[in-house]
Order: C-alpha cells, then structure tokens, then sequence
C-alpha cells in the first residue's frame, strides 16, 4: 500500500513520442484513472509503471522506492490485462495461487488466501473450473483475484471491464469500487470509457498523444476542462463565445429550454435516452446539445425553443 | 427434418464414387495384405507366420532395433526443434518469414538427394571429416555413414520439419501477455518457462513428437542409403522380404506387428492427452 511518482516520464519510438514529459503523483490508497483515445499512450504509461517496458527519461517511483530499470518481478504489482491474461491450462484456483507459489507461500496459507480473495469476487464456488469454462465477468473476476491476492504495493488495471457488455460493465463498475475501496490498495486504472473514468475514480488524468491535458477530480474536469480537447472528450460539450473573444463550455443538463426569454434555437433532432432526453438545436448558427428531463410533452423537430443557462455555468477554455 | 436428411442422402450420392475408389484402391489392399499373414501356403487359415516371428530372433530384434533407433532420432529432433521453433518464436516477422523458408526448403528437394548429400558431408573425405582432421580434433576420419549415428543424423535432418513447423505454429498462438502477466506476479524467466510456456507447447510438442515417431519408424531410403546394409530396421527387413525372397505371408505379419506397435502407442498418446487436457 504505497504512493506512486511518475517524474519527467517520456517514452519514444523513434520520433513517436508514446510518453512526452508525465507528471503524476498518486497517492497511498487513491484510484486514479488515464483516460485518453487510443494512441493517446495510456497503456505504454501503464506498462512503464509496471516494469514491462523501461522509459526513455524520467524515473518512476513506487512508495519512494525508484524503480526505473527495475525488472516486472521487483516491483511487486498486481496487473490485470484486458484480454485477461488468464493461463488457460490452470484451473481458476491455480491461477490465483500462482502468484503465492512464486512466493513460495505454506500450502495451508494459500489455500486460506486464494479462496478468500475467490470469495471477494464471489467466485469460491468455481475454483475447479478452467477459464475457458467461465463467462467474460467470471474470467474478468479471476483476472482481478488474481491481481490482488498477493497483497501487491499498487493495482494496475489496463481497460479491465472494456471487453464486457454495457449492463455486466456498469455492475462490475459498483464491485471494482466496493473492492478497491475494501482493499484500500493505491490504483491506476487505464480506459477510453470516459463513464467508466468519472464513476469510478477519486482523480481523472486526460492523455492526449503522450501528453497530459489535464489531472483533476473528476466533476472538476468535466465542469472546468482545461482545453478544448479534455472539454470534447468527456461527454458532450457545447461552446458558447464569451466577451473578450473568448470561448467558453456548458455541459448540456445545464442548458434550459424555455418557452422565450433566452436565445432563439430550433430543434434538430430529439433522442429519447430514456431518463432525459436529448435534443440537438441550432441556434445563430451554431450547434448545442441540451439534455432535459423526460416530463410532460417533449418539443417535436423543428419546434423553436429558448435556451437559457446560469453565466457561472460557462468555463471559459483555451 | 425430412428435408434436410433428403440433402443429406443426395450429398451422399455426390460422394459415392469417391468411397469406392477409397475403399478398392486402399482399405482392400489394406486388409489383403493383413489377411496374407493368416493364410497358408496350402490354404486356410493359419497362425504359422508369426510363430515363425517368434522363433526366429531376427525379426524381433530388427523391430526393437527399430524401435531403439526411432526413439532416439524422435529425442535428437526434440532438443534440435524445441529450441529453434523457440528461437524463430522471438524474431522479427521478417527473420521469421527467412527462418520458416530454412526449415521448409528441404522439403523441396527429393529426399534421396538429400540423403545422398549427407555422403559427401559426412564422408570420410566429406566436408565434416576434413574439418575435424585440419583442426587436429582427430587424426583418422570418423566414421559417420553406414552405422547408426549416419542413420540417426539422416532422420533427424529429413524429419525436422514435422516437429519445427506444428510447434513453431503453436508458440506462435501464445499471447505474450500470458508471459508478462507471470512477470509481473512476481515469476522469474524459469518459473515463466516451465510452468507456463512449456505446459502450453506441450500438446503440439506431444503430437509433433509422435508424427516424428511414427514417420521413423517406417523410414527407409535413408537407413538403406545411409545405414549401407548394415542398419537394419522394419522397412528394409520388409524390402528384404518382399524383393529378394520373396516371403510375403512373412512380410505381411512383420507389417501387422508394425501397425499394432504404431497403434498402441497413439492409444496410449491419446489416453494421455485426454487425461491431460481433462
């Protein structure tokens, strides 16, 4: 249970730069999540943490301890892939042990170990089975027990819950939390689901082409992105101008449709999500998207509307 | 239901022709040729002909000789291929592509030039003789041909590529990131290999190994090139039989021993492989 530095990292392929110049400093027993675009280098950031790849500059350190250039093996980190990674001639009890018979742990003690971290992932009944026997959620869970049994110093998870469906994803979300907070075990977690990435963590990292954009709470970035890019990339933004030239973000629940009073829009398009719906609008010839709650009768296409919003709402952007 | 087993039975008509010629043209030899060892010179059955196998200690010596030789030119291709098939597993695509084309590229060429190539290498004025002796390894040539060594040596270059490609082929299918995962909990490079890179390999170093085994044992060009005579195994015995006594009901029980030998031992691979797997 430790702090993780990651100082100056950079990272290059010839003239690709996967890691241009990361700062982040995490602390004991917080999750934090790198969210960027494929290619944006989240997975070469967590490879580089884990040992299984060495960067170019910059020095990484775990609980103090500088481990860059040290190998996978001294590192003592639990790592769970998204292709699960799980050995597919082990039985789900074997693969979670195998981390403990590395470590040479008493056979009494192992089992002890493996079957409670089975029953944190409420799997203790399918220990005899192979992982080609179990669903995408049980092997996720196997890949997860496995990760931590060894009671390892951090927890690095590389889009963990990306190969599961929607509905599996959201509740293995709730479970990942709930475990993660149990265990009180510092976490880094790697995703492009920008959901996943604000109901699950304490501190959001946006990484675009190697470079950090922004690292903040996660209502922080999504109310007060930094830039343009963090402001696209976390749900839905519309851009308003602001005086001075300047352009501002209004996240769409907090633009009010009203029957005058506001500016002037036309209803493009209406998208029923269920709870809200969501209409695109036209308005001086821009674009805005505004969310509303699903009451009462919604504006048909080609209605006009007044869209309003609170000033303090507008965070101007770069 | 009816329609598609009307489908079925009008497939089978297409089919047809292709099981007789199938079963006239191999299955009836076949079982002709397994028939002969029971029949007798003066008609009916008889059971002489391997009362006779086991009377004469020849022929089962030559089937353990056999035996001796395929294990061990089996075992030479194991530690030559595991390794290589190991080695190609982490080059570039490219090396790769040039690495296969290596192992591949022998058989492309007639299997009695090859062996008749190993002469001129392993001769006693080959290339290999004349190396040892101009660095003073040795001072006579070593005989290499026309003993068991030669025999092993031919087999094992001729046969290497049924194990090299099938295990190359599976190494190829295993996710690196199985290895890097094993890193990460804490694994050294042997403990990664043992417990999970080879228990991996080891359905298709089995098969590769067994498809070697079998193919040994009815080896011949190069036993009767290489071995000169004087390594006799099942193929030039039967040869002998056939071509130059000619005993045929004698070479037909040689054969069914073979083939029973052959098919227990896959018996037992697949008892294996299925408990293993299980």
């Amino acid at each position: 249970m430790t702090d993780i530095r990651l100082e100056a990292i950079s990272k290059h392929y010839g003239a690709f730069k996967a890691a241009d110049n990361v700062d982040l400093a995490v602390a004991q027993g917080e999750f934090v999540t790198i969210l960027g675009p494929s290619g944006s280098g989240k997975t070469t950031l967590l490879s580089l943490i884990a040992g299984l790849n060495q960067p170019s500059t910059g020095r990484i350190l775990i609980g103090g301890r500088d481990v860059t250039g040290s190998s996978p093996q001294q590192r003592n980190v639990g790592l769970v892939f998204q292709s699960y990674a799980l050995f597919p001639h082990m039985s789900v009890f074997d693969n979670v042990a195998f981390p403990l018979r590395v470590r040479k742990t008493p056979a009494d003690a192992l089992r002890r170990k493996v079957m409670a971290a089975l029953e944190l992932v409420q799997l203790h009944g399918l220990a005899g089975r192979r992982p080609a026997q179990l669903s995408g959620g049980q092997q996720q869970r196997v890949a997860l027990a496995r990760a931590f049994v060894f009671e390892p110093d951090i927890l690095l998870l590389d889009e963990p819950l990306g190969a599961l469906d929607r509905k599996l994803r959201e509740e293995l979300q709730v479970e990942l939390k709930q475990l993660q907070r149990r265990l009180g075990v510092t976490t880094i977690l790697v995703t492009h689901d920008q959901e996943e990435a604000l109901s699950l963590s304490d501190r959001v990292m946006v990484l675009d082409r190697g470079q950090v954009q922004q690292i903040a709470a996660p209502q922080e970035a999504y109310l007060r992105p930094a830039n343009r890019f963090v402001a696209d990339f976390l749900g839905i933004a519309n851009f308003v101008p602001l005086p001075g030239g300047r352009e501002g973000v209004i996240r769409p629940e907090r633009i009010r449709l009203a029957a005058a009073g506001g500016l002037p829009a036309q209803v493009v398009e209406a998208v029923y999500l269920g709870q809200i719906i969501r209409y695109h609008l036209t308005a001086e010839g821009r674009n805005f998207v505004a969310a509303a709650p699903f009451v009462g009768q919604p504006h048909a296409i080609g209605d006009t509307v007044s869209l309003t919003w609170v000033e303090a709402d507008v965070w101007p952007v770069a | 239901m009816a329609a598609i087993l009307a489908e079925r039975r009008h497939g089978f008509g297409f089919v047809t022709p292709l099981l007789v010629v199938m079963l006239a043209a191999f299955n009836l030899p076949i079982l002709y040729m397994l028939a002969l060892g029971f029949w007798s010179k003066q008609g009916g059955f008889t059971t002489e002909h391997y009362a006779a196998l086991f009377d004469a200690p020849i022929y089962l010596r030559v089937l353990a000789n056999t035996l001796r030789i395929s294990v061990v030119a089996t075992l030479v291709n194991v530690a030559i291929g595991y390794p290589l098939a190991y080695w190609m597993r982490g080059l570039s695509p490219r090396a790769q592509f040039i690495a296969v084309a290596c192992v591949i590229t022998p058989f492309w060429i007639s299997i009695l030039v090859r062996t008749y190539a190993w002469i001129v290498v392993l001769g006693n004025n080959g290339m290999v003789n004349r190396l040892l002796q101009w660095t003073g390894l040795t001072d006579a040539p070593v005989s290499f041909l026309y003993n068991e060594l030669g025999v092993m040596i031919g087999m094992a270059n001729v046969l290497l590529p049924f194990l090299v490609l099938p295990l190359f082929a599976a190494m190829l299918r295993i996710d690196d990131r199985l290895m890097q995962a094993a890193a990460s909990m804490g694994a050294p490079p042997r403990t990664i290999f043992l417990k999970v890179f080879l228990p991996l390999t080891m359905p298709a170093l089995a098969s590769g190994a067994l498809l070697v085994f079998i193919l040994c044992l009815g080896f011949y060009v190069t036993p009767a090139i290489l071995g000169g005579g004087k390594v006799p195994m099942i193929s030039n015995l039967l040869d002998f039989l056939i071509n130059q006594i000619p005993r045929w009901e004698q070479a037909s029980a040689v054969s069914t021993i073979l083939l029973v030998v052959t098919l227990l031992i896959f018996a037992a691979y697949r008892a294996l492989d299925r408990k293993v797997g299980a």
